[in-house]
């Protein structure tokens, strides 16, 4: 990709360009004119407009509210992280989420990476796109419509209740179980699509080779497929761990009495007016998110989401 | 891939089931949108198209909808200049920082929503309310912007690599200028990324709930805070389930354009 | 930062906001109420006389108390009063008390349907003005239980006009739950036979009502309002409800859900409000509701006018269209709370509305211990100790939902 492939000298030997060919000689000359200009803009929004709110957000951790005005005190305290540590109950709620972000992203890893397969290299070529629409299609249904489905669902009595009942079994009624099976639900396309499209790039000549050297289907799989489809599963991790830490109307509709950092978040700004503590407790997932890409990033799966 | 018949037949039933899983709540939506039960009592007793009626003239249902197309088409819009660009500048141009370009670029959606929502709700308060401006439905488009580059700057990014220079190159060498050969050139291979990286930026702005919860303005009421509001109070929450059941169908529209247009090549997400 | 959303007045708004101090009728809890937290009451005149209206008044509401028709065609009060006064509404859904506040403050709005903890806020700032009840007519017809309450005055000054007000009561399963309870003690019984089967409502709030139990039944903690707990009676409360989340199902925060849970069996005790055992009626679960024998706590909201309104006089004549007894009726009735004017019970759609929330029986809301935020300065008027304030309590929350 060398920037100069172009022709200065013919551009040079035009008679009078106009301004605009004036401007393009210019832009062509100069990559880095080039680079600040298509740069700008979107570092301009993100560098000072997202990363500069996430920084003002995180020093507000270090600040308290007065709760009679609900003014925030700028006055650098610890307090915050002081309650989050001192409290086990935080410590109980962060793992809880962790364990349910990492729940969700197994079962839809489990699910999605044979569903997407089975798209990918099994069905007939022409059926694909009919598929990938089946499988985006839900994604426009309101979430919070779906999550609600799925409470009449769970409910005592429910739908599944009477699909299990005559095998001796019941729904999970509501709480953590029933809070990772609707968010593994709710973001399962968001795992099929990447690992779908990681597997449509893998040549079939690549598997019929694998074949023809003796290596058994579950062989390939392990030693052909996965590997190269893994950059994808993670892209995909990413979404469905990251949409499950954030969570919290699901676990509010479906989850009993069970709460998850999302919750606590909301409770604090929502209700309490308690910026400078909800900050300091989104500080947790975040956290746990910037680790998650710091590994994925290995895998080379950021260029995949 | 040389698979025994059973291994394909096991695979297609995984498919089907997983199908299925994924359509029975949808199933479940759209037999409530006829529940004659407010509160959704399973299984139904009785059928009724009241709450299709009821949502036929709901002119707040219809403001909802209005209202979260005016976000999803100003988000996709400033999504798909920064996008766009910020994809040129990583697929054309060795820099330094250049990973860091993808990370910012990827952050905002993958930081949960709760995250991101109090981050900008902070931030627009703190920037907006000395300019006297309260929050509104331009602060839900801004945020949805902010989370949508991605879908964008991905598309036009595996497009530009799988293109490569050649063309662009062969144009310049015919004495086009860089407007001329943006113009003719790459917009034209762009356009399909760019327009399924559109369609899943509007998509991803039209049902999002949380970031917009914490950013919009108490005037500007998106279908999902609408649905949020109406939802909880059973006078109207069978009117959600035949506005759902609705959009689902209407769903298909956009998707099957999309994704003739992505032809397959690369999945949106 | 929540927008248009029944939800929130349903659910953390209603939770955290309509509110009133000690909800009982004698006047010495009123006066200690009054001046609770002793911040000093800025000086601002009540209007003496009104003009011609401006032709619109800007409202802060909470979602549903301001319908044009546009979410039910047939639910419209605001059209009406524009075409009578000439006053167009703007209204502004407001999803927290807190919003409301920041609102107000902006002075761009005329009138705001505050809750207790919002109402205080706004008189100690002085950005509510008090209300001159004479020119609000209609002001002669509202329940002298909701007139000159700790919420909506300050030292006998009216700074609001009443809207309406509710109870959160006892529901049961009339056929699993045997026999029927009088108690709040049955959703607190340690040993409870409908162990993972009671449901409570999902804010800081319930606190209060443990606390409000432990009145009755550990009066040795000396609990006088269940909003003003020093630490010792907080920690009390939030043992209880720790003990108490053993044998919770789920907690609730929105309509929908608890009929659904209480319908389908997955709740069989818990609080409520009557709308919501009206509905479950309605869908024919076979519940009961009861006010205990402790009493309950309850909310009960107050419209206010701007002390910079623009338009003050469209803004009473707001208030005064919204406690007429048509206006009210319809409010009440749509929201599902006990009106504040008494001739709207003549008015309602459902002639037994009245009956059905307790509208008349002031009695039976001399019982309601209606919400109020906690502040720090003990609201029951102790001067000796610090009283928890409500971020404490929206932690003690999370502690206790684990």
């Amino acid at each position: 990709m060398d920037d100069d492939q172009g022709l200065t000298a013919v551009a040079a030997a035009r008679p009078a360009p106009g301004p605009r060919r004036r401007a393009a000689a210019v832009l062509h000359r100069r990559p880095r004119l080039r680079l600040t200009l298509l740069l700008s803009a979107p570092l301009a929004w993100l560098v000072p407009g997202y990363l500069g709110a996430l920084a003002a957000i995180f020093l507000t951790a270090f600040w308290t509210t007065d709760t009679f005005t609900g003014e925030v005190v700028h006055q650098y305290t610890l307090a915050n992280f002081q309650t989050l540590w001192d409290e086990p109950v935080y410590r109980t709620i962060a793992l809880r989420s962790v364990g349910v972000a990492a729940a969700v992203t197994l079962i839809d890893m489990a699910i999605g990476l044979p569903m997407a397969f089975a798209m990918a290299k099994v069905v007939r070529p022409r059926r694909r796109p009919y598929l990938v629409v089946a499988v985006l299609a839900p994604l426009w249904a309101p979430y919070l419509v779906k999550a609600y489905a799925w409470r009449v669902m769970l409910a005592h009595g429910g739908l599944a209740d009477e699909v299990l009942g005559p095998f001796g079994l019941s729904g999970p009624g509501y709480g953590l179980t029933a809070t990772v099976l609707v968010l593994a639900y709710l973001w399962l396309p968001y795992m099929i699509l990447p690992v779908y499209t990681g597997l449509e790039r893998l040549p079939d000549s690549l598997l019929d080779a694998s074949g023809d050297l003796g290596a058994r289907p579950l062989r390939t799989l392990r030693a052909v497929v996965l590997p190269m489809v893994f950059p994808s599963l993670v892209a995909g991790s990413v979404f469905t761990f990251s949409l499950s830490l954030g969570d919290y109307i699901t676990v509010k509709i479906v989850g009993g009495r069970t709460q998850l950092l999302g919750n606590v978040v909301y409770d604090n700004v929502g209700a309490a007016n308690n910026l400078p503590f909800a900050a300091a407790v989104a500080t947790i997932p975040v956290v746990v998110m910037l680790a998650y890409l710091a590994a994925a990033r290995r895998t080379g799966a950021l260029r995949e989401l | 891939m040389t698979l025994s018949p059973a291994a394909r037949a096991a695979l297609r039933a995984v498919l089907v089931l997983g199908l299925a899983v994924i359509y029975v709540p949808l199933l479940v939506v759209l037999v409530n949108s006829v529940n004659a039960d407010r509160a959704f009592g399973w299984p139904p007793t009785s059928f009724t198209g009241r709450w299709w009626a009821h949502a036929m003239d709901d002119a707040g249902a219809r403001r909802a909808v209005l209202t979260s197309v005016k976000a999803g088409l100003g988000a996709t819009a400033i999504a798909l200049v920064l996008g766009t660009a910020a994809a040129f500048a990583v697929a054309r141009h060795r820099f330094f920082g250049r990973e860091a370009v993808s990370l910012a670029v990827v952050l905002p959606i993958a930081l949960p929503g709760i995250v991101t929502g109090i981050a900008l709700s902070n931030a627009f308060q703190v920037v907006l309310k000395p300019l006297g401006v309260g929050l509104g439905l331009f602060t839900v488009i801004a945020g949805h912007a902010t989370f949508c580059v991605v879908t964008i700057y991905n598309n036009v990014l595996a497009r530009l690599r799988r293109t490569g220079t050649s063309l662009e190159e062969a144009s310049a060498d015919l004495g086009a200028d860089t407007f001329q050969t943006l113009r003719y050139v790459t917009f034209p291979a762009l356009r399909s990324a760019m327009l399924a990286g559109g369609l899943l930026s509007f998509a991803l702005s039209f049902d999002e709930i949380i970031v917009t919860t914490f950013t919009a303005g108490p005037g500007a009421q998106t279908l999902p805070i609408w649905i949020f509001g109406n939802l909880f109070r059973p006078n109207q929450a069978p009117v959600v389930n035949v506005l759902a059941a609705a959009m689902i169908v209407l769903s298909v529209i956009p998707i099957w354009i999309a994704q003739r247009l992505s032809s397959g090549a690369r999945s949106p997400v | 930062m929540w927008s248009t959303r029944v939800a929130l007045a349903a659910t953390a708004a209603l939770a955290i906001g309509l509110t009133g101090a000690c909800g009982d009728g004698d006047s010495a809890g009123k006066a200690t109420g009054a001046g609770q937290g002793g911040f000093t009451v800025p000086k601002i005149a009540a209007r003496q006389s009104l003009g011609a209206g401006e032709g619109r008044v800007n409202l802060v509401a909470w979602a549903g108390y301001a319908e044009d028709g546009s979410n039910d065609k047939k639910v419209d009060w605001v059209h009406p009063f524009e075409k009578q006064t000439g006053c167009k509404v703007n209204t502004k859904i407001a999803g927290t008390s807190d919003e409301m506040v920041t609102l107000m403050r902006t002075g761009e709005y005329d009138a705001v349907s505050a809750s207790g903890d919002a109402s205080l806020r706004l008189i100690a700032s002085g950005t509510v003005a008090p209300v001159n009840t004479a020119l609000v007519p209609n002001y002669a017809d509202v329940f002298p239980g909701l007139k000159l309450k700790p919420w909506n005055s300050v030292n006998g000054v009216a700074y609001g006009i009443p809207h309406g007000r509710g109870a959160n009561l006892l529901m049961w399963r009339s056929d699993k739950v045997r026999p029927a309870p009088t108690s709040w003690g049955a959703v607190f019984d340690a040993n409870s036979p409908y162990k993972g089967k009671v449901t409570g409502y999902d804010s800081p709030i319930y606190i209060a009502d443990a606390a409000l139990y432990l009145m009755s039944s550990r009066p040795e903690l000396g609990i006088k309002n269940p909003y003003a707990l020093d630490q010792k009676q907080f920690d009390a409360a939030v043992a209880l409800l720790k003990t108490q989340r053993g044998l919770i199902g789920e907690y609730w925060s929105d309509y929908t859900k608890e009929v659904q849970a209480f319908k389908s069996g997955d709740s069989v005790l818990g609080t409520t409000w009557q709308v919501i055992a009206n509905l479950a009626k309605a869908e024919k679960a076979p519940v009961e509701v009861a006010l205990p024998k402790e009493g309950s706590t309850g909310w009960s909201d107050t419209w206010m006018v701007g002390a910079k309104a623009k338009n003050p006089n469209c803004a009473y004549k707001w208030m005064d269209w919204i406690v007429s007894p048509k206006a009210n009726a319809q409010v009440a009735e749509w929201f599902g709370e006990a009106p504040a004017n008494a001739r709207a019970c003549g008015l309602t759609a459902d002639r037994k509305f009245c009956d059905t929330f307790h509208a008349t029986d002031e009695t039976y809301f001399s019982k309601v211990r209606f919400w109020t935020t906690p502040i720090a300065q003990c609201l029951d008027g102790r001067k000796d100790v610090k009283c928890v304030d409500y971020s404490k309590w929206t932690q003690a929350w999370t502690t206790i939902k684990g």
